[in-house]
């Protein structure tokens, strides 16, 4: 706060007379005393001026000697303990409250200023609030769609799990968040899905991707086998020659776009050996292997 | 908990008017076994009223008209602040709704 001329604080002449002083101040403390006003800090600051320029006018010694540039405008402000805003909001306040009709109960009268039957005040109408929620769907049941039951300690909702759908994707249910308020609607409520992960599916956008074991004789020979897909088995071809990790594709059996359109599903093979071994095939191998060496590390070497 | 003497001596007040403001209900003290006995908001109601009274000359005749409108201010504002502690507790939506209805112009 910038301090002020007391004279132009109280917006008297530096010859005003001591009365013509106390009137000044007196007519503007009723205007801006902070006790009179409060949470305006406007007032607060501008009753800090006026006071502190009475403080100094109003004492005669303290004037003369301004008057003669012994002391400047900074006065001592007068401390002001015991400011009665400050306890009167508060729970000490409340028996000069109650002394006036104004029960602690009672918020009838101000919510009636909102507009629940106010003459003339503006009337609100409040949307309620979102209501937040989060559904775990499986993930064949993400890809598909599905409906689901979502039961709430006050109603349960009926969600349509719309077919392709993404971990994260939240749901809009128009309308069935929390009431509102002065005829308002109520919210929406707001669905984050869940996609749970699957035994061997993985979602990669559109596109499915799965590992499909395969036994030698599938791999070398190739041959015709059956893969599930999100939508039930279908047969594919394994080239001849096939190999760990050698990815095939099947166009159009990936997850459903809003489109109509799908994604893809990839399939990327894996070898297995019989189990347990077998001493045939090794017998075969202990011929075979050192006639046909090759080295799947090359490539590895360290740099 | 403050007693009568002590008021009179920290409000600067002759014991005859403050006795008067607590005949008139300016002032609500509590009475205990040895007379009255005072809150801090009742020594800073004392002062305000001796301010409003001596410094800002407020005729005796208007102080209860002054002193109903301002416990009804504070009254409300109490009210007001227990509303907006209720509003601050409402989710971020519907508080975000309610704060942009009380910035547009009212509806006549």
């Amino acid at each position: 706060m910038a301090t002020q001329n007391p004279y132009e604080a109280l917006g008297v002449r530096p010859e005003a007379s001591e009365d013509e002083i106390r009137n000044a101040y007196r007519k503007l403390a009723k205007r801006f005393h902070p006790d009179l006003n409060p949470g305006n800090k406007e007032a607060e600051a501008r009753f800090k001026e006026i006071a502190s320029a009475y403080d100094l006018l109003s004492d005669k010694d303290k004037r003369a000697r301004f008057d003669r540039g012994e002391i400047d405008e900074a006065g001592q402000e007068r401390p002001r303990a015991y400011a009665y805003r400050g306890f009167a909001e508060g729970e000490p306040g409340a028996k000069y409250h109650a002394a006036e009709g104004i029960e602690p109960e009672d918020f009838d009268d101000i919510l009636a200023m909102f507009g629940r039957g106010a003459r003339g005040g503006p009337n609100i109408r409040l949307r309620g609030p979102d209501r937040h929620y989060s559904l775990t769907v499986a993930f064949l049941d993400a890809i598909n769609g599905a409906r689901r039951r979502l039961t709430l300690p006050d109603k349960s909702l009926d969600v349509t799990i719309p077919a392709g759908v993404r971990d994260g994707h939240v749901l809009r249910l128009k309308e069935q968040g929390g009431p509102g308020l002065g005829g308002g609607p109520p919210g929406d409520a707001l669905i984050e899905v869940r996609v749970a992960p699957h035994r061997f599916f993985r979602r990669e956008g559109d596109d499915i991707h799965l590992e499909l074991p395969v036994t030698l004789g599938e791999a070398v020979l190739g041959g015709r086998v059956t893969v599930p897909t999100t939508s039930g088995p279908v047969a594919m071809t394994i080239p001849p020659g096939s190999n760990t990790g050698t990815a095939l594709r099947l166009k159009g059996r990936g997850v459903p776009r809003p489109d109509g359109s799908r994604g893809d599903q990839y399939v990327s093979l894996k070898v297995m050996l019989p189990e347990g071994g077998d001493k045939e095939f090794g017998d075969f191998l202990r011929e075979w292997a050192p006639k046909h060496p090759y080295d799947p590390r090359r490539g590895m070497e360290a740099p | 908990m403050i007693t009568f003497e002590a008021v009179c001596v920290v409000a600067e007040l002759e014991p005859d008017e403050l006795e008067r403001w607590i005949h008139e209900r300016w002032v609500l003290p509590e009475s205990g076994t040895a007379g009255w006995v005072f809150h801090e908001v009742d020594v800073a109601r004392i002062r305000l009223i001796k301010e409003m009274r001596h410094d800002l000359a407020i005729d005796e005749e208007a102080m209860p008209v002054v002193l109903r409108l301002l416990d009804q201010v504070y009254a409300l504002r109490r009210r007001l602040k227990e509303l907006s502690a209720a509003i601050d507790a409402l989710p971020p939506e519907i508080r975000a709704t309610l704060l942009s209805r009380l910035k547009e112009p009212p509806e006549c």
